[in-house]
């Protein structure tokens, strides 16, 4: 799978990583820019969208703390936050699965970042809220169901 | 051009919390205007942050970000004075940058 080579290469190694930034032949930059895959956020389906961004097989993990309320008033600006206990996570995606294109966030960390953040989400109607969290090239995932009592996406 | 963000961002412990408030439409591709058209998707596709010219964070956004998209986070490292920049691109090729000092 191509993305997957590409996260492998660009993060394969952290100790690589820090000594070809050390040398100055690699920008931190550009190993943050080169594995996007935006096909992804045109993917109708969270499952199509999951492939694409090469998370198919993601395990559940407990070590992802979601902070997401039960029930979200305003669909249109649905508060969450996201924090990572894996070690040497490098990337974080946010999947709302009802919403018309599931994928509504990616984050990709370099390595002095906290994976960590917060941010404010349209949800359509009550959705899951799914979270993969990608560390050293494995996948892992949380759930969490959010009722809306009204949309943010009519 | 757009409106400027806001950005706060401050240095505590050797870790640094980053917060921004961007100012954009959002629009989803999903609204109707009142003739009953589609309204085109206008929003924030990429937004990237550097630390004294050091890259912490690339995001990508799809539709699902809210409008005046909110983002919080923190990095190890930074100092009060540091220079952090944000910017962000849009599916219209629309971008704007904008640079604070670490507090």
């Amino acid at each position: 799978m191509g993305s997957r080579r590409h996260f492998l290469q660009a993060f394969g190694s952290a100790g690589v990583l820090a000594g070809l930034v050390g040398s100055g032949l690699l920008r931190p930059g550009q190993a943050l820019a080169v594995d996007f895959n935006r096909a992804a956020f045109d993917a109708r389906s969270a499952a199509d969208a999951l492939r694409l961004i090469g998370a198919t097989g993601a395990e559940t993990s407990a070590d992802i703390l979601l902070k997401a309320p039960e029930i979200a008033e305003n669909g249109a600006a649905v508060p969450i936050e996201v924090i990572s206990n894996i070690p040497g996570t490098t990337r974080l995606s946010v999947l709302v699965d009802k919403n018309p294109f599931p994928l509504a966030l990616q984050f990709n960390f370099a390595p002095p970042a906290v994976a960590r953040f917060q941010a404010k989400l349209k949800m359509g109607e009550s959705s899951r809220l799914r979270i993969v969290a990608s560390a050293g090239g494995r996948h892992y995932t949380v759930f969490r169901e959010v009722k809306v009592t009204a949309g943010g996406c009519g | 051009m757009a409106d400027p963000m806001k950005i706060r961002a401050s240095a505590k412990d050797g870790v640094t919390e980053v917060k921004i408030l961007m100012s954009h439409e959002m629009e989803t591709g999903q609204r109707k205007d009142a003739a009953g058209a589609l309204i085109p998707a206008h929003f924030i596709t990429e937004v990237s942050a550097e630390h004294n010219g050091r890259q912490v964070l690339a995001a990508q956004f799809g539709t699902a970000v809210s409008k005046n998209p909110y983002l919080a986070f923190k990095f190890k490292g930074g100092a009060k004075g540091d220079k952090l920049a944000v910017s962000w691109v849009d599916n219209k090729g629309d971008k704007r940058t904008d640079e604070v000092q670490i507090a």
